[in-house]
C-alpha cells in the first residue's frame, strides 16, 4: 500500500536523521544496509565473483535484489557485471567488492537494458568506472526510461528507488570489445535480438568464465523481450564453444555447468516456438495461444505465471509473419 | 476467471473507492470518462448495455499492454442489422480506438471482428453497435493494463520500419469446405506498420516520435465491402484483423490502406481458399 507522499517525506527526511546520527556512532556510510539482509557474493573461479539473485518479482521487501550481479578482479582494476535493481543493491554490490579489493572500478558492464540489471549503476557513479553496453542499449533505454523509472518507484517503493538515475554506456560494444583490467582481459561480445535488442556476454579468457546475462535463465522462467528465433538461433550458436568451462546466467545459479545449462531453457523456447506456430497453423487466435500454449512446462519454472503468457504473446507476434 | 459485468462494475467502483480513501491521489483521475465520451461521440443517445446483440472478449489483465487481444461477436440474429461499430478505450488519450462500417459483404451470420489494441492505464473497454433502426447497443469489460501507448514500437527496433507497409492476407476456410458453403467466411488481414502513437520516445533523437499510424483500412470481397476502418494511435503495432464476411463464388479480398503521411498499401489475397 503506497503512503501518502507527504507522510513518506517526512519519513525519510526521519531516517536520514537517524542515519546521521547513527554515522556519527559509528562512522559507516552503510548502516541502512548492514541492517538488512548481507549481500553474498561466492567466487566461483580464481577473482571472480558472483552474486545469485533472488527468484522475485521487484518489492520493497527485496529492494530488487532479482537478477546476479558479478565482479572480476585483475592486477590494476576490477570490472562490474550488472548492477542489480535499484542504488540500495549497487551500493550493497560496492560494498561487497570493497571487502576483496581496495583497486578501482574500471568498467561496470550491462549485459542489456532491463531494470534489474541497470538501476545499480547509480551506486557506482563517485567511482567514475566507464559504463559499458550494446550500441543499442543508450537508445533502448531512452525509449523505456519514463515507463522503468515509473514502474520501479512503484514497485520497489521509495526507500529503494532513492537516488535512482538511469546512467547510459559510454563504451559502446558494436561488435566485440576487449577490456584490461591488468594481466586480465574481457571479451564483450554484442549479439543480434534474442533476449533483448541489447544482449552482452562477457568472457573472461584466463578462468574460461562466460557471463551470459539473461541470454541464460536457470530455474527462473525465461523473459522474452527480444525475438524467439533469434534466441534459439544464438543459443545453438553458443552452445558449439568450446572454450568454456562454466557460465554465469543472468538469473540462476552463480555458476552453471557449460553447455548443459543451456538445454533447459532451449527445451523451453523450442517448445513455446513449436506450440505458437501449430496455434498459427491452425488459425487460432494469439488470445487462445496465450492461454493454452506451453503449459506442458509449466512445472520446470519458477515465477512460470508471471511470466508465461506474456512470453506467448511476444513469441506469437513475432512467428505469425513467417 | 470469468468477470461477469456485474462484478466488473462493482470492482470498478470497489477500486476507485479504495483509491479515493486511502492512496489520496487526486480524485480527477479517477473520473468516469465514459459520460463525456457518450456526449461527444453518440450525442448523449441512449446506449443499450448488455442485451446480447453485441459481446466483447478482453483479457481481465492484459499479458503485454501494447498487444492487447480483443474480438467483438454480433450474432446471427443481429449481425445483419449492424450498420457500424465503435471501439473505445475510456482512458487512452485518444479513447475511440477504431470505427468499423460495415458494407454489404460483411455477411449474414454472425458477425466477428478480433484485433489488437494498446491500452494506457486500467479502463474500460467498450465495443459500441448501431444498428438500422438507430439504436445503440454496448458491451464494457475492464481490462487492468498500463503503459501500452508509450511502449517502444518494436522489440527489434531496426527492423520495424525495414517492411512498412507490407501486408499478409488469410483465408481460414479451407477448400474442402467450398461445397458445403457456408454463409460466412473468415479472413486475417495483417499490416507491417510501427503504428506510432505520438507518446513513444524516439530511440536515436530522444524526442517524441510524432504520431503515424494507419487511419483507414478498407476490405472488399471482389467489388462489395466488408468493412471500412478508421483507426487511431489505440490500435497496435503491425495492426491485425480478423472478420468474417459474407460467401460468394469469387471469394478473393482487395485490401486497401491509408496511414497519416498519406502513404497507400494495397494487396489482394490470391486464391479463394489459400
Amino acid at each position: 500500500m503506497r503512503l501518502h507522499p507527504a507522510f513518506a517525506r517526512n519519513t525519510r527526511q526521519l531516517l536520514r536523521a537517524a542515519q546521521v546520527v547513527l554515522l556519527i556512532f559509528f562512522g559507516s556510510a552503510s548502516v541502512s544496509q548492514a541492517a538488512s539482509a548481507p549481500y553474498e557474493v561466492r567466487e566461483i573461479a580464481p577473482g571472480v565473483f558472483v552474486h545469485e539473485g533472488r527468484y522475485e518479482l521487484f518489492t520493497p521487501h527485496n529492494s530488487g535484489d532479482v537478477s546476479n550481479t558479478g565482479f572480476i578482479i585483475g592486477s590494476n582494476g576490477v570490472a562490474v557485471i550488472d548492477t542489480g535493481g535499484s542504488p540500495k543493491v549497487g551500493g550493497k554490490l560496492l560494498k561487497a567488492i570493497r571487502a576483496h579489493t581496495d583497486l578501482p572500478i574500471k568498467y561496470v558492464i550491462n549485459t542489456h537494458m532491463h531494470p534489474d540489471h541497470v538501476f545499480g549503476n547509480a551506486a557506482f557513479a563517485n567511482e567514475k568506472p566507464i559504463f559499458v553496453g550494446h550500441r543499442k542499449l543508450p537508445r533502448a533505454l531512452t525509449a523505456r526510461a519514463d515507463r522503468y523509472l515509473k514502474i520501479n518507484e512503484k514497485l520497489l517503493g521509495q526507500e529503494a528507488f532513492d537516488g535512482t538515475q538511469i546512467i547510459p554506456p559510454t563504451l559502446l560494444v558494436e561488435d566485440t570489445l576487449e577490456l584490461d583490467l591488468g594481466d586480465r582481459s574481457l571479451i564483450l561480445t554484442a549479439h543480434k535480438t534474442a533476449h533483448t535488442d541489447n544482449d552482452v556476454t562477457v568472457y573472461d579468457k584466463q578462468t574460461q568464465t562466460l557471463f551470459l546475462g539473461d541470454l541464460l535463465f536457470a530455474k527462473h522462467v525465461p523473459a522474452l523481450d527480444g525475438s524467439i528465433r533469434g534466441w534459439l538461433a544464438l543459443l545453438d550458436q553458443l552452445s558449439k564453444r568450446e572454450d568454456v568451462a562454466r557460465v554465469v546466467p543472468g538469473h540462476g545459479p552463480a555458476s552453471t555447468e557449460w553447455p548443459d545449462a543451456l538445454a533447459a531453457e532451449k527445451r523451453y523456447l523450442a517448445r513455446i516456438a513449436e506450440d505458437v506456430r501449430d496455434f498459427i497453423k491452425h488459425g487460432q487466435t494469439l488470445a487462445q495461444a496465450a492461454k493454452e500454449a506451453g503449459l506442458s512446462e509449466k512445472d520446470a519454472w519458477l515465477l512460470f505465471e508471471e511470466y508465461h503468457a506474456r512470453n506467448v504473446s511476444a513469441a506469437f507476434a513475432e512467428l505469425e509473419w513467417e | 476467471m470469468q468477470i461477469t459485468k456485474h462484478t466488473g462494475k462493482f470492482f470498478v467502483t470497489l477500486v476507485t473507492a479504495l483509491a479515493l480513501v486511502v492512496i489520496a491521489l487526486p480524485a480527477r483521475a479517477y473520473d468516469d470518462p465514459w459520460p463525456d465520451i457518450q456526449r461527444d461521440v453518440f450525442d448523449n443517445r441512449e446506449v443499450i448495455e448488455g442485451d446480447g446483440t453485441i459481446t466483447l472478449e478482453a483479457p481481465y489483465r492484459a499479458e503485454d499492454a501494447a498487444i492487447v487481444p480483443l474480438t467483438m461477436r454480433m450474432p446471427e440474429s443481429i449481425a445483419g442489422d449492424v450498420k457500424k461499430l465503435t471501439l473505445i478505450i475510456d482512458k487512452n488519450p485518444a479513447p475511440i480506438a477504431a470505427t468499423f462500417q460495415f458494407g454489404d459483404a460483411a455477411g449474414r451470420g454472425e458477425r466477428v471482428i478480433s484485433t489488437r489494441v494498446r491500452i494506457d492505464m486500467y479502463s474500460n473497454v467498450r465495443a459500441v453497435i448501431e444498428t438500422k433502426d438507430g439504436k445503440l447497443h454496448m458491451a464494457a469489460k475492464f481490462v487492468k493494463a498500463s503503459g501500452g501507448c508509450s511502449a517502444p514500437a518494436s522489440k527489434d527496433a531496426e527492423a520495424a520500419l525495414a517492411n512498412l507497409g507490407k501486408m499478409r492476407i488469410r483465408h481460414f476456410d479451407p477448400p474442402a469446405r467450398a461445397n458445403s458453403l457456408p454463409a460466412t467466411r473468415k479472413a486475417q488481414v495483417m499490416i507491417r506498420h510501427p503504428n506510432f502513437s505520438g507518446m513513444q520516445m524516439d530511440q536515436l533523437t530522444r524526442e517524441y516520435t510524432p504520431a503515424k499510424f494507419v487511419e483507414e483500412l478498407e476490405i472488399k470481397r471482389g467489388d462489395a465491402l466488408v468493412f471500412r476502418m478508421e483507426g487511431g494511435i489505440s490500435i497496435s503495432e503491425n495492426p491485425n484483423f480478423r472478420f468474417t464476411f459474407d460467401a460468394a463464388d469469387d471469394e478473393t479480398l482487395h485490401v486497401r490502406a491509408k496511414d497519416t503521411d498519406g502513404s497507400v498499401f494495397t494487396a489482394t489475397s490470391l486464391d479463394k481458399s489459400s
